[in-house]
């Protein structure tokens, strides 16, 4: 017993409190969106928020259970408890109930789980193990690939269900990999395809195009001098014109093999000029508009031709291509007028008339915000997204303070997790992010999501209490 | 081992700074900067359900109802919660083509697809019964009560008025209509519209995604109750109203009688006239074209808006406007030789003793001697020129009424025409006409333009012997036995003495009940003495106009009369016999003479 109280005392409360308080602030938001005048008590488990008390009482329950466990188990177990649940994704794809057009979820009688919630634990325990295995260093390709292929898989595996919102909080993962050393020019790339992809769908490709190229030559100015840009510029233009000269009206290309097509030419000279003067950065800069010109049009050819309608729509939206408040934009459109007309200090609780007259879809998961924004305002949203920043930090401060890589990365992951469905979840509600159904977590209604979560942040504060007994 | 990639925490924090801020200025924005959102919302949920107030009543002198309502109900449609399941069966219940259901349904969507606009007009109390049942089936759809006019008789059309829908210049100007709202387009309706409409309530529910309501907004407290319209109480006797109709059958013409000690209009007829019931409901449009394009125009009210010479009706005032100014008196004779003969000049007159005095020569309705009277008016040598002795006649005219719009409480009133001092100047030179050349003012001829209306009225002026009520349709507004508006109580002096009018009326009971030379003796009645007098209004197009103004008994008179009978001649053969009948059915309450009545009720000039 003396070494239980000793763990209790070693638990990060201030953690603990943040997550009791966004459970219970939680589930009034939720009691508000489900609140009608027929069921009022709080205690009707035919209701979302009677439900609700009862998962967060397990949640409670699951989090004892974790700190009572020995801290050694989630090291240890780490691979077989990532096998199991690569298994139960697999499972699910097969055993498990479609709903709306998904296999996600394992159905028990009245009790639904969802393997994708827990796999996130146990892929941040996998992926810590093998990042804190010896000699193991993200410089290098193949523990790089290794550890990406870690967290893929079970992304792959969901993406079958499909449930294209849970890869993508998967993502999270390369934040781990970031502050575990991966390259910089690795996360750079990463960004800058985002930024790629999502201009070329508002400005256009022949835009973008244009931009590489000239921020090609920016870099190469800034990097060789004057001289060089300008040479490098002739050279572009030069090529950009035989190419567009030959393609069009020899071989009948489109913009996109005919930008590819100046770019290799341009780099043929490029290159003479590199053999003789060694430049490694010319190199470099000239690697990244190629790279950059053919993700350009792949990610084009891509976003046309393979990902499903209802994809594209949702990101053309967001992009602000398609306006369409009656069809896949409903959901945003009604969710911004709730959060909007929430004003400064908000209409009160309950007095939501977005929220109490169901006017948002999906009012108690995925748009759980819509409450806080409509009856709390812009205070109440504040102080929630507060709460969230105190939790995300204080976690990369316990993260930090640990002496093994194992629990650190593990930290990482469950901040990254966290920071992920915050910020998409949340960014959604206010149209920043494409409409993309993950729950904000402790918030969103689901006994699957708080548990997995609960699991996530426990584990961790778990091994944080025992971090004196580990050595560097 | 050093960790080399420390200093990468402080990237992940900042990265995450980073995304909370973006989150931040975003709420702050569509929170606290842009309104829209909050206006969004309270479309969404609030939903503003009008209430109609019935319209005011409108009841006869003796509280009969002249004008009432009738429940109808108006088919909204709000296009973006409609799910159409069973288009056909929707479409068989309300007794439309599906071809006009998908036209109703673009109109409504081109309106508005989140408002509710009227689907379809009018639904039957029937229709609305068998609807109500399966209404639920049909989300999107609902039915506001209005009331639509009623008339137990179809009487006095020209009075009541009718309404109508309201077109987007009425609602730009007055904010009280919205698109759909009824207003007073013409008679007592438009003008006394204010009083008769009352006031339109509102409730305020919310809505939920279903449009299905949720409840009252705030507790009703910004709900306000419809105000019932105020009835009006009429001046109309709605029995005489339907015999001067009956006897205006087949006839062009009006006919007003008025209650000369109060100026309470007692009938007012124009013909040809129209059932009110024809512009009521979904048939107005097309009745109200049809009515428009006929050549008769029986939407035009003659009583107010047809100006006519007065003709031989206007002898009085001048005969009048002489015993006043001293020019004549009541015994002055003027010798009349078939006409008044001055110079080149002749106007013509029939034959009859000579000469004669004043009673005498309204009695013979005399040219001759309204002439020389009228040239001793004009030419009057207190003034120093005829202009100025015109001005001073022109004064006595406008005061009875004529020239100006009477102000009756009916809209479009005609002000007809005296001519004016500037006129003549602009005709002949400043000042430079003479009595001779306007001369034809002095037989009710000429420039002179009056309407029935006004006729009325200085028949009443007359009965009165100097002064009048402006006449006026509404006794009261909201409950029987008050009084009537501002303007109709005030009594109008004409400036004419009372002794000067006795022989002037004595002339106008000889005109009816005289012997050899009197010019109406078809209006004679055995009990009651009537006065009056014959006019012939001339008539470019065709033949004159016949007319004859009346009033009765002639001691404590009890109405004044004027009868407008279009293309019929002399004012005797016409224009007589009906403000006689018209005399004793108000007077005795039935009328003996029946041979006469169906006589001019067959008559067709």
């Amino acid at each position: 017993m003396d070494r239980n109280s000793s763990i209790l005392k070693r638990l990060d409360w201030t953690v603990i409190l943040l997550w009791l308080f966004m459970m219970i602030a939680g589930w009034l938001n939720i009691y508000a969106a489900v609140y009608n005048d027929q069921h009022s008590n709080i205690l009707d488990f035919s209701q979302r928020y009677g439900k609700q008390l009862l998962w967060i009482i397990a949640a409670i329950v699951i989090a004892g259970m974790v700190v009572l466990t020995d801290n050694k188990i989630y090291f240890f177990f780490a691979w077989l408890l990532y096998g199991l649940l690569i298994f139960l994704l697999l499972l699910v794809l097969v055993a498990g109930k479609n709903i709306n057009g998904a296999r996600s979820w394992f159905e028990f009688g009245s009790l639904r789980l969802q393997p994708s919630e827990f796999a996130k634990f146990t892929t941040g325990l996998a992926l810590a193990s093998f990042l804190s295995s010896r000699g193991q260093h993200l410089t290098g390709f193949w523990t790089m690939a290794k550890a990406v292929a870690i967290f893929m898989l079970p992304a792959a595996l969901i993406a079958i269900q499909p449930d294209m919102g849970s890869v993508l909080t998967y993502l999270a993962f390369f934040i781990v990999l970031f502050r575990e050393g991966m390259s910089l020019y690795v996360f750079v790339s990463a960004i800058l395809m985002v930024v790629i992809f999502l201009l070329s769908l508002v400005v256009g490709n022949l835009a973008v195009s244009i931009g590489l190229v000239v921020l090609a030559v920016i870099a190469i100015w800034m990097v060789s001098g004057r001289a060089m840009a300008v040479v490098s510029a002739g050279v572009i233009i030069l090529s950009g014109s035989i190419s567009f000269v030959l393609g069009k009206y020899a071989f009948g290309f489109g913009l996109g093999p005919i930008a590819i097509m100046t770019v290799l030419l341009a780099g043929v000279a490029i290159v003479l000029v590199m053999i003789r003067r060694k430049m490694k950065s010319l190199l470099i800069i000239y690697s990244f508009l190629v790279g950059g010109m053919i993700y350009l049009f792949a990610a084009d050819y891509i976003f046309h031709n393979v990902l499903p309608q209802h994809q594209q729509t949702r990101i053309n939206i967001l992009v602000g291509l398609e306006k369409d408040p009656h069809g896949t934009g409903y959901n945003l459109h009604q969710s911004m007028i709730s959060i909007g007309s929430g004003g400064l200090l908000g209409k009160g609780y309950l007095n939501g008339t977005q929220t109490k007259f169901k006017f948002v879809p999906e009012q108690s998961t995925d748009f759980i915000f819509c409450t806080v924004g409509e009856e709390w305002g812009f205070a109440g949203s504040l102080v929630v997204i507060g709460l969230f920043l105190w939790l995300l930090i204080r976690l990369v401060i316990i993260a930090e303070r640990q002496r093994t890589v194992f629990v650190r990365a593990y930290g990482y992951s469950v901040a990254s997790i966290l920071f992920m469905h915050f910020f998409i979840n949340i960014g959604m509600t206010i149209g920043i992010m494409p409409v993309i159904g993950i729950p904000l977590p402790f918030f969103s209604y689901g006994g699957s999501s708080l548990w997995g979560f609960t699991l996530l942040l426990f584990i961790f504060l778990r091994l944080d209490a025992s971090r004196s007994e580990y050595l560097g | 081992m050093k960790d080399r990639f420390a200093n990468r925490r402080f990237l992940v924090i900042g990265l995450m700074i980073f995304a909370t801020t973006v989150l931040i200025i975003k709420l702050f924005y569509i929170q606290v900067i842009d309104k829209s959102a909050r206006v969004s919302a309270a479309n969404n949920v609030l939903r503003y359900i009008t209430q109609y107030p019935a319209r005011g009543l409108i009841y006869d002198r003796n509280g009969k109802v002249l004008v009432t309502n009738e429940a109808t109900y108006d088919l909204m449609v709000i296009p973006a919660q409609t799910e159409m399941i069973d288009t056909s069966h929707f479409c068989n219940m309300l007794g439309i083509t599906v071809q006009s259901y998908r036209e109703r349904m673009a109109a409504a969507r081109k309106f508005s697809r989140n408002n509710s606009s009227v689907f379809l007009k009018m639904v039957p109390a029937e229709t609305y019964a068998r609807m109500q049942e399966e209404m639920y089936k049909y989300p999107g759809f609902f039915v506001q009560a209005r009331t639509l006019r009623k008339y137990p008789e179809p009487l006095g059309a020209h009075v009541l008025g009718y309404i109508g829908e309201v077109d987007d210049r009425i609602i730009a100007a007055d904010k009280y209509y919205r698109s759909g709202d009824y207003i007073g387009i013409n008679g007592l309706e438009k003008s006394y519209e204010t009083e008769l409409r009352g006031r339109k309530g509102v409730n305020i529910y919310m809505v939920d995604v279903h449009n299905r309501i949720k409840g009252s907004y705030s507790e009703g407290k910004y709900d306000t109750v419809a105000v019932p319209g105020k009835d009006l109480y009429s001046t109309l006797d709605i029995d005489l109203e339907r015999y001067g109709e009956q006897l205006m059958h087949n006839k062009i013409g009006s006919i007003v009688a008025v209650e000369q000690s109060t100026g309470e209009i007692l009938a007012l007829v124009s013909a040809p006239d129209y059932d009110p019931e024809l512009l009521v409901g979904r048939v107005r449009s097309e009745n109200f074209t049809k009515l428009q394009s006929d050549s008769l125009n029986p939407l035009f009210n003659r009583a107010l808006m047809a100006a006519y010479p007065p003709g031989s009706t206007f002898k009085m005032i001048n005969g009048l406007i002489g015993l006043e100014e001293g020019v004549i008196n009541p015994a002055t004779r003027f010798s009349c030789s078939m006409g008044y003969h001055v110079g080149s000049l002749t106007v013509g007159c029939h034959s009859h003793s000579s000469p004669l005095d004043l009673a005498g020569a309204v009695m013979n309705s005399c040219n001759a001697y309204f002439c020389s009277t009228f040239r001793n008016i004009i030419d009057n040598r207190s003034f120093k020129s005829a202009p100025e002795g015109f001005d001073h006649w022109r004064q006595y005219v406008t005061a009875f009424g004529f020239g100006n719009k009477l102000g009756v409480d009916l809209p479009n009133e005609l002000s007809g025409n005296v001519p004016t001092h500037s006129y003549y100047d602009r005709y002949y030179g400043k000042d430079k006409w003479k009595s001779l050349m306007i001369i034809s003012l002095a037989i009710g001829q000429g420039e002179l333009g009056t309407t029935p209306i006004q006729m009325a009225n200085y028949t009443a002026a007359i009965a009165n012997r100097g002064y009048y009520y402006i006449p006026h349709v509404v006794r009261s507004i909201g409950q029987p036995g008050g009084t009537p508006n501002e303007p109709f109580t005030e009594k109008k002096i004409t400036g004419i003495s009372q002794e000067n009018f006795e022989a002037v009326i004595a002339g106008m009971e000889l005109a009816v009940n005289g012997g050899g030379g009197a010019t109406a003796r078809g209006a004679a009645l055995d009990s009651i003495i009537i006065c009056g007098k014959t006019g012939t209004a001339q008539n470019p197009h065709g033949r004159p106009h016949s007319i004859f103004v009346a009033f009765a008994p002639k001691v404590n008179p009890k109405i004044a009369i004027a009868v407008y009978v279009e293309n019929a001649g002399a004012g005797a053969t016409y224009a007589a016999p009906v403000a006689s009948l018209m005399i004793e059915k108000y007077l005795t309450g039935k009328v003996k003479r029946k041979d006469m009545e169906t006589y001019i009720m067959n008559l067709k000039p």
